[in-house]
């Protein structure tokens, strides 16, 4: 089972949930970073790295001998990554998006496959949870083809471990966070019962309810705010899997770095509570039968 | 005309709500959200909509069901993983469209349309503060940055025409492509971060970012009080990196009790909050070249 | 032949330089010897995502200058525009197209180096 840990606004709980959850969870079990431009799981996990590789994306290489300039690349380049004017040819792999679309289309076969750096992903072993993620390189704009080549190794992983796996998403609900969350089981949404935080999570029940998969909201910092997101999540039947009371001891100590589900037994118990709610959300068949047994 | 540009890094340092008491306390402003993925500056200040205009970016691949003949040639070429089988024949997810345009170029059929994206609209704004320019994507929708580019262009239009001198911007978390356009063209950067693991280790590489696209960056430390001892580090690191520290402000729950009334926490009455907050601004002017 | 291309606001020599290269309205394409103009409308760079620059850089190329004159570029149209061999004079954002084109010929006009304008 993959869960995504979303959010619309930024600084909700995300990792402060993950790190949380997947220290705490029954079985084998895999904290995945997917939010490759500001990776944080790390911090609270403290993982022993095993090993890391640098990610690339193929990006069209021009041998100019076979060029005709006869443009067809640069025609179909959506992004202006090819550029082919007069008797010049020129790319800007920056903005290449890897479609390999020139490289397909070229008649003379003049373009072959080069590379841009994205950044680096590395894994490793927290105690008894594992841990892979993606670390975006400082000036790469584009965080979705680093994130594929993340999930393309949880994919790997996974089948050899045959747990589960926990990620930890981007903020807010453009193409990075829809990445993160698209490819997973049950989708988690955190929030906090703040105007800001009910505005984005309603951005985000928009952008990710058509994805298909149960989703659930985990409150955090409860008491403080309103209760407009009780009343949101009871409109669209959206069930709230765990509330996080609004507390300065608990914020003191994640600004120490301690995970949360450590600090005491009844914030262990919130997480154990969550986890069961998430099991039970992403296979409501196999808990049914439990009951009946 | 000097362009400010407030960042984080890190969500939920308080980028938003500093940027709305920034737009109280300054004079003659333009003010902007670029924040257009999660934007809730209008929140605090509650626009009155002059002008709506759609935004279009890129395209979308549709595949006309009748004349597509089922060889799957596209989901083979999609490196997107975007074009899946159906019962009919072939679709394509538009989730997962890149909006590369391969399959419509490769498609023996020619069974495949290309229109414009439409990915959300911007708006010209009346507040109690001045005039905001603003946006929202539709949900899901891509983020590379245009948007924030034709919010920037017209603010800047928008400043040109009124004689004003300062364009505000509320930024993204992140250092992704719409934080990269936030950058672009401006005079000064001010990052809002928190005395925690995360807030300092974002800090550092939303500050690399502004150094990589040579952007001032001035720093304001939020929440203070929750870590001195992380605040000591933060403070060490911007030494070193000469980022003036323009505050150091505390955890003050004022700031949710203004947002919950829809005020920026300097309209409420006078706290050491506002207070600190108010010297900040006066230095990001004196720091922006700002000669007010 | 010598033909420059500057970015205007306008098909005319009495319109003003257009400050942006990339999403300039057009170019004003001039022939030194005999200031005969032609247009050439920049619509198609101005709705792209990103690019906008280098779109820009193709049409000035196709049309055969050796020199463009304009407010600012970025570093990506600049290597575009140094790729196809043409000059580029930066900082003529507040005269005429017919000023411009009258600063060049007087040799007033500074060939850039490098992009005034950092990049997105």
């Amino acid at each position: 089972m993959i869960v995504a840990i979303a959010s619309g606004k930024g600084g909700t709980g995300k990792t402060t949930v993950a790190a949380s959850l997947a220290t705490i969870w029954a079985g084998e079990v895999l904290g995945v970073d997917l939010d490759v431009e500001e990776p944080n799981l790390h911090l609270f996990l403290r993982p022993a790295i095993a090993g890391s590789e640098m990610a690339h994306m193929t990006v069209p290489t021009v041998a100019e001998a076979q060029c005709t300039y006869c443009g067809a690349c640069s025609e179909l380049c959506q992004f202006k990554a090819i550029s082919v004017f007069n008797q010049v040819i020129i790319t800007f792999p920056e903005m290449c998006h890897g479609c390999g679309g020139c490289i397909a289309i070229c008649p003379e076969k003049a373009l072959s496959a080069g590379q841009r750096e994205l950044g680096e992903i590395s894994w490793g072993q927290a105690g008894g949870v594992g841990f892979l993620a993606g670390r975006l390189r400082i000036g790469e704009a584009m965080s979705p083809p680093l994130m594929r080549r993340v999930k393309a190794r949880l994919d790997q992983m996974l089948a050899a471990t045959g747990g589960d796996a926990i990620i930890d998403a981007p903020p807010g609900v453009s193409c990075p966070a829809v990445n993160a969350v698209m490819d997973s089981d049950v989708i988690l949404l955190v929030t906090e019962p703040t105007p800001f935080g009910v505005y984005d999570f309603q951005l985000a029940w928009e952008a990710f309810t058509p994805l298909g998969k149960p989703m659930g909201a985990v409150i955090n910092r409860a008491g403080l705010g309103n209760d407009a997101i009780y009343r949101f999540c009871q409109e669209k039947g959206l069930p709230i899997l765990a509330e996080i009371p609004y507390d300065r001891a608990i914020a003191e100590a994640y600004a120490r770095g301690r995970i949360i589900a450590t600090v005491s037994t009844g914030l262990k118990a919130i997480f154990v509570s969550l986890r069961d709610q998430i099991r039970d959300l992403a296979q409501p068949n196999r808990s049914r039968e439990a009951a009946h047994a | 005309m000097r362009e400010i540009i407030i960042i984080s890094g890190k969500g939920g340092t308080g980028k938003t709500s500093l940027t709305g008491a920034f737009a109280h306390l300054a004079a003659d402003k333009i003010i902007c959200d670029l924040d257009v993925d999660a934007p809730d500056l209008h929140l605090l200040l509650q626009p009155t909509k002059e002008r709506l205009e759609e935004f279009y970016v890129g395209h979308e691949a549709e595949i006309d069901a009748e004349k597509c003949d089922g060889c799957g040639l596209c989901a083979t070429m999609c490196q997107f993983g975007a074009i899946r089988e159906n019962g009919a024949g072939f679709a394509v997810d538009p989730v997962r469209c890149e909006g590369c345009k391969v399959c419509v170029a490769f498609c023996p059929a020619a069974a495949i349309r290309f229109p414009e994206r439409h990915c959300g609209h911007w708006y010209v704004s009346a507040t109690r503060f001045g005039p905001l320019v603003h946006a929202q994507l539709f949900p899901g929708a891509e983020n590379s940055g245009r948007l924030v580019m034709v919010l920037k262009q017209q603010a800047r239009e928008l400043a040109k025409a009124r004689g004003v001198d300062l364009v505000l911007c509320d930024g993204a978390p992140g250092i992704g492509c719409p934080v990269i356009s936030s950058l672009s063209g401006a005079h000064l950067a001010v990052a809002v971060t928190e005395p925690t693991p995360s807030g300092r280790h974002d800090l550092e590489r939303v500050a690399a970012l502004c150094r990589h696209f040579q952007t001032a960056l001035a720093v304001i430390i939020n929440k203070y009080d929750l870590n001195p001892d992380e605040t000591a580090r933060i403070e060490v690191f911007c030494h070193d990196e000469s980022y003036p520290v323009l505050a150091q402000l505390p955890h003050d729950p004022l700031v949710t009790t203004a947002m919950i009334q829809g005020l920026v926490v300097t309209e409420l009455p006078e706290s050491d909050f506002s207070r600190e907050l108010g010297q900040a601004w006066s230095r990001i002017e004196e720091l922006a070249g700002l000669g007010r | 032949m010598n033909r420059i291309a500057v970015t205007s606001e306008g098909p005319s020599l009495d319109d003003q330089v257009d400050p942006r290269f990339g999403r300039a309205a057009g170019f004003v394409v001039v022939d030194l010897e005999t200031m005969d103009t032609q247009y050439i409308d920049n619509g198609q760079s101005q709705v792209m995502a990103q690019g906008a620059g280098i779109q820009a850089a193709e049409l000035v190329a196709r049309a055969g200058v050796s020199c463009l004159l304009t407010g600012s570029v970025g570093p990506k149209a600049f290597q575009a525009l140094s790729a196809a061999g043409i000059k580029v004079g930066q900082n003529l954002e507040g005269l005429t197209v017919r000023a411009a084109v009258e600063r060049f010929k007087n040799n007033q006009v500074e060939i850039a180096q490098a992009a005034n304008r950092a990049g997105r």
